[in-house]
Parts: structure tokens; C-alpha cells; sequence
């Protein structure tokens, strides 16, 4: 009985999955403007958040490099600008963002809880810096122009991506890597001793998920055609993920998603309709969000249907 | 046959020698008790051993090889397994799931997902808890988590198990049922050192016994000799056994 409803239940994630994915890869040729600006910028924030929580989730390392990642990305774009395919430069990205992190894992990962979490913050503004640095004493400009790209290309190219950032972030969980991550989280120590290779398993998913922070990155500085060190590595990028993942939930991948997809979304309408408001209604719906749905939107809802479920099975 | 020997181990907390200069070595198929005082250097000794520290000074053998300096995972994969004092379990996974990463990441060779679940399923059936494979780890009573972690441990196939104070916090009946599980592992043919205060158990399971003081090896030898030692007696066992 379990296991079938189990097979039916699958079937069903991965028949809505199937249709999630058919909508949004044919949505360009029905619609454009608007739906597909704010999609892009969804879909930019899932992956950054999936990324994220494929290492931070289950490591319990609190990353906050995002922005590093993401704005390395910006740079490889803007660099070698019309000197390459734009698809090429988002794979170079990735590939410089995992290189970049790699080094930066190797050096870090030693340190544990909050160290970890205020060095990757010093590494952002450490990298912010030198790019700065090297604008100014060597090509003597602050900014940079990108090249840009149709809004329909930019598109696929975030989607992409992102299916490649969900992807990988499936096979990881599902894989021996994450298993080793979650011990890891759980004692570090233990994991060490029952055989883990525990720098390894860091260093090298903190990698990977660097990879999609720097695709993303190359991505959508195609849409920004004006880039400078301040607009490349924000801050924001580092601290929107850690917020959107806690605000969707962290038990299972689509948590991630729906926090990035809802916050994103959120944040839009209360942009447009209360300009003037808008930092204090979104601060105080996330203190709300954090005080009363630990498990995120996602926790909410399966503890809803739960209570739905059980009252219809349960007639007292 | 030597399975382990240490030379002139020694470890420097500051300036406090915790382990200084202890000469020791286990043989294949020995049980070893090592007992002493609280801050005598038992536990340093293991972590010494299983690369939790490194070692100030000295150096350990494994099979007629050198170790000292390898990182705890490979030492694992080498076949030297253990269990801590302070229970360190994955408390939010289940209880096979404890025991699947030893048996995944532990043996020193690749072991499939579904060979490591079979071996995962053996041990917990060995340490006799079958019945709670699915229970978050965290949710098991202390002596179920002393057992978890000895599963965890013998999922990596070791030829040697350092157990550290697995009878501590135990009921008698539970004490009893330890010392029947460390027989069945020495059946196993799996060498042990163990630390323990729980006397009866230690001079009973025993092969031979080391004696630490202070971080030094005060006294070694079967049982019979070391309970009627006087430098054990003055330090340790007190007057009346």
C-alpha cells in the first residue's frame, strides 16, 4: 500500500514538474515584457538559492560568498564582452567561479560556524576591492560596459542554468556526496571518523555550487549593459538566498525554489504599489515568516495538509 | 602479533603534558582495558590514535606500518574504527542511516549503495537494535546510541575498535549486555582497546590492562596483576576491591 502510493506520488511530482517545465521553457513565444522580466529575476534568485542550499543546507557552513560567486560572473561577462559567444562566457563564469572556489574552500573551510560565515562576508568585499583596485590603477575606469543580449535569449539562458542548478542539486542529495554533507552537518568529527573525507566533501560541493552563483552572474549582467564593482558584488546577493531559502524551507528542494519564486514576487508588488514602505512591510513579513513558520512556507503547508489529511481520515 | 604500537607518544596541551612518552602496543585478537583517573590521558590516547590529535612527539605503527600524521579518515579506512565518550551520532537521521555512512565511506573499499544498506542492516542487527532502524538517532535512549555508534564503528569493517567508556551511564542489565556484545566482537576476531571504569567489566572482559596516571604508564599487565598492584591500588583502584 506504502509503496504504491509512494510510485503514485512520485508520478505525480514529476508529471507537475514535466508541465512547471514545459510552461516556462514555451512561455517566450506567447508572452513577453513584464512576465518575463520579473521570470528572469525568479529564476536568477532560485538559483542562486538552490545553489546555496545544495552546500549550506545540509553542511550547516553558512555561506555568505554568494555575492563573490555571482559578481565574478558579472566580470567574466563584461571582460571578455563581444570576444566571445555569449553561452561561452557563461561556462567560463562557471568555471572561474569553481576555481575561484576552490582555492577560497581549501583555505576556509577549516574554520567553522560564525568564522566561516565572516570570512565568506570579508571575501566579498575582499574581491569588491581588488577589482576596484585593478580598474583604477590599471585600465583607469570604474565601470564597464556588457554587451547585451534580447530579453527572449536571456531568458533561456537563466533557464537553463537553472534546470542545470536543480539538476545537479538532485543528483547531489540523492548522491553518496549527500549523505556526507548531511553527516558532516550533523558531527563534523564523526564524520571525519567513520571515514569521510571531510575537507574534500567540502571544498568541492562549495565548488560546484559556485559554478551556477557565476553562471547566473554572466547571465544577467547582459541585462545591466553598465557594470561597476559596487553593482557586481552587492551584498544583497549574499544575504537574499540565505533569507529566501529560510523563508521556503529547507527539507527538500522545492522549499528553495518556492521562497525565491514568492519572496521575489513579493517584494516586486510591494516595490511598485508602496515605494515608500516597501523595506519596512518586507522587513516585518519576514520577521513574521522566520518567528512562525521555522520550516519555512513549505513546512507551513505540509503541516496544513497534514491537519486537512488526518481530519478526513480520523473521523472522531 | 603487534596490531598497534605506540613509541614515546606524547601530547602537549599548552603546557600540560596530557599523554608524555607512553610506550604501548596491542595484539591481534586482544581485548586491552585501559584505566586510570579522570585526566589520566586515556581519551587523549584515542584520539591520538584515530588522528583526532597529533601527536607532539612519538609515533604510532599500524600493522607494521606508520601512521602518525594521517588524516582520521584514512585511519578509518585502515581499519582502526571507534566510538566517543560523549555519544556524537547524527542525531536527525535515522538509525540506519548512522550506520549506512560507516559502512559507505568507512570500508576502504567502494561499497555500492545497496551493499552499504546490507551491512548497515547486519550491524544493527548485531548490536540488537533491528527494531529502531527507522527512529531519528536523536530519539534513542543513551545506551541504544552507545550501540548505535559501536554499529556505526563495525560497519567499517575495522580490524581494531577503540571503545571509549561505552558502559558509562549504564543500567546493570545494560552493563551486561555490553560486556556480551564486546565478546561477540572479539568472536568476530576484531581487536579491542577499550577504556572504562566500570571495574567488574574491565577484569573480566580483559586480556591485559594499561595502567595511565597523569600521562604516564604507571602499570600493565593481566587483571590479576594489575588489581593487586600497589601503585594501581594508591592511585586508582583504592584499598578494597
Amino acid at each position: 500500500m506504502k509503496t504504491i502510493r509512494m510510485t503514485r506520488n512520485r508520478g505525480i511530482t514529476l508529471g507537475l514538474l514535466l508541465i512547471a517545465f514545459l510552461i516556462l521553457a514555451f512561455l517566450p513565444q506567447v508572452t513577453s515584457g513584464y512576465v518575463i522580466t520579473l521570470l528572469i529575476d525568479i529564476l536568477k534568485f532560485a538559483i542562486l538559492t538552490v545553489a546555496w542550499v545544495v552546500f549550506s543546507g545540509p553542511s550547516g557552513y553558512m555561506s555568505l560568498a554568494t555575492a563573490a560567486f555571482y559578481g565574478l560572473g558579472f566580470y567574466i561577462a563584461a571582460v571578455f564582452s563581444g570576444t566571445f559567444p555569449f553561452p561561452v562566457l557563461v561556462i567560463m563564469a562557471g568555471a572561474v567561479a569553481f576555481v575561484v572556489a576552490l582555492g577560497v574552500g581549501a583555505l576556509t573551510l577549516r574554520l567553522r560556524g560564525v568564522y566561516f560565515a565572516i570570512f565568506t562576508f570579508a571575501l566579498v568585499l575582499l574581491v569588491q576591492n581588488v577589482v576596484l583596485e585593478i580598474e583604477r590603477v590599471v585600465t583607469e575606469t570604474r565601470g564597464r560596459f556588457v554587451d547585451t543580449v534580447s530579453t527572449e535569449g536571456v531568458y533561456y539562458a537563466i533557464f537553463i542554468v537553472f534546470v542545470l542548478t536543480m539538476l545537479t542539486a538532485v543528483l547531489i542529495r540523492r548522491s553518496r556526496y549527500g549523505l556526507a554533507l548531511q553527516s558532516i552537518g550533523e558531527y563534523e568529527e564523526a564524520a571525519a571518523h567513520s571515514g569521510i573525507n571531510v575537507v574534500r566533501t567540502k571544498v568541492l560541493t562549495f565548488a560546484v555550487s559556485a559554478i551556477f552563483m557565476g553562471m547566473a552572474g554572466a547571465v544577467i549582467a547582459t541585462r545591466r549593459t553598465y557594470i561597476d564593482p559596487y553593482i557586481a558584488f552587492n551584498l544583497n546577493t549574499s544575504f537574499l538566498p540565505v533569507l529566501m531559502a529560510m523563508f521556503g524551507g529547507m527539507t527538500n528542494l522545492a522549499g528553495p525554489v518556492i521562497g525565491a519564486a514568492l519572496f521575489t514576487y513579493i517584494g516586486e508588488i510591494l516595490l511598485t504599489r508602496f515605494p515608500d514602505l516597501y523595506m519596512l512591510i518586507f522587513g516585518v513579513v519576514l520577521i513574521l515568516a522566520i518567528l512562525f513558520m521555522p520550516n519555512g512556507v513549505l513546512g507551513l503547508a505540509q503541516r496544513v495538509w497534514r491537519k486537512i489529511r488526518g481530519g478526513r481520515r480520523a473521523p472522531a | 602479533m603487534r596490531l598497534l604500537e605506540g613509541e614515546g607518544l606524547t601530547r602537549h596541551f599548552g603546557g600540560l603534558a596530557a599523554v608524555a612518552g607512553i610506550d604501548f602496543h596491542v595484539d591481534q585478537g586482544e581485548i586491552l582495558g585501559l584505566i586510570g583517573p579522570n585526566g589520566a590521558g586515556k581519551t587523549t590516547l584515542f584520539n591520538l590514535i584515530s588522528a583526532a590529535l597529533k601527536p607532539t612527539s612519538g609515533t604510532i605503527s599500524y600493522q607494521g606500518s606508520q601512521i602518525t600524521g594521517l588524516p582520521p579518515y584514512k585511519i578509518c579506512r585502515l581499519g582502526i574504527a571507534r566510538t566517543f565518550q560523549t555519544v556524537k551520532i547524527f542525531a536527525h537521521l535515522p538509525a540506519v542511516r548512522n550506520v549506512i555512512v560507516g559502512s559507505l565511506f568507512g570500508t576502504g573499499s567502494r561499497t555500492s549503495g545497496a551493499e552499504a544498506l546490507r551491512i548497515a542492516d547486519e550491524e544493527l542487527e548485531f548490536v540488537e537494535l533491528s527494531s529502531l532502524r527507522n527512529v531519528p538517532a536523536g530519539d534513542l535512549t543513551l545506551a541504544a546510541q552507545k550501540r548505535l555508534e559501536v554499529a556505526r564503528a563495525l560497519a567499517t569493517h575495522p580490524t581494531l575498535l577503540l571503545l571509549d567508556e561505552i558502559m558509562a551511564g549504564l543500567t546493570h542489565t545494560e552493563v551486561d549486555e555490553a560486556m556480551d556484545l564486546i565478546a561477540r566482537i572479539r568472536a568476530r576476531g576484531i581487536t579491542v582497546i577499550m577504556i572504562e571504569h566500570v571495574m567488574h567489566a574491565i577484569m573480566n572482559i580483559c586480556d591485559r590492562i594499561v595502567v595511565l596516571d597523569f600521562g604516564l604508564k604507571i602499570a600493565e599487565g593481566t587483571p590479576a596483576e594489575v588489581a593487586v598492584d600497589e601503585k594501581v591500588i594508591e592511585v586508582y583502584l583504592g584499598e578494597e576491591i
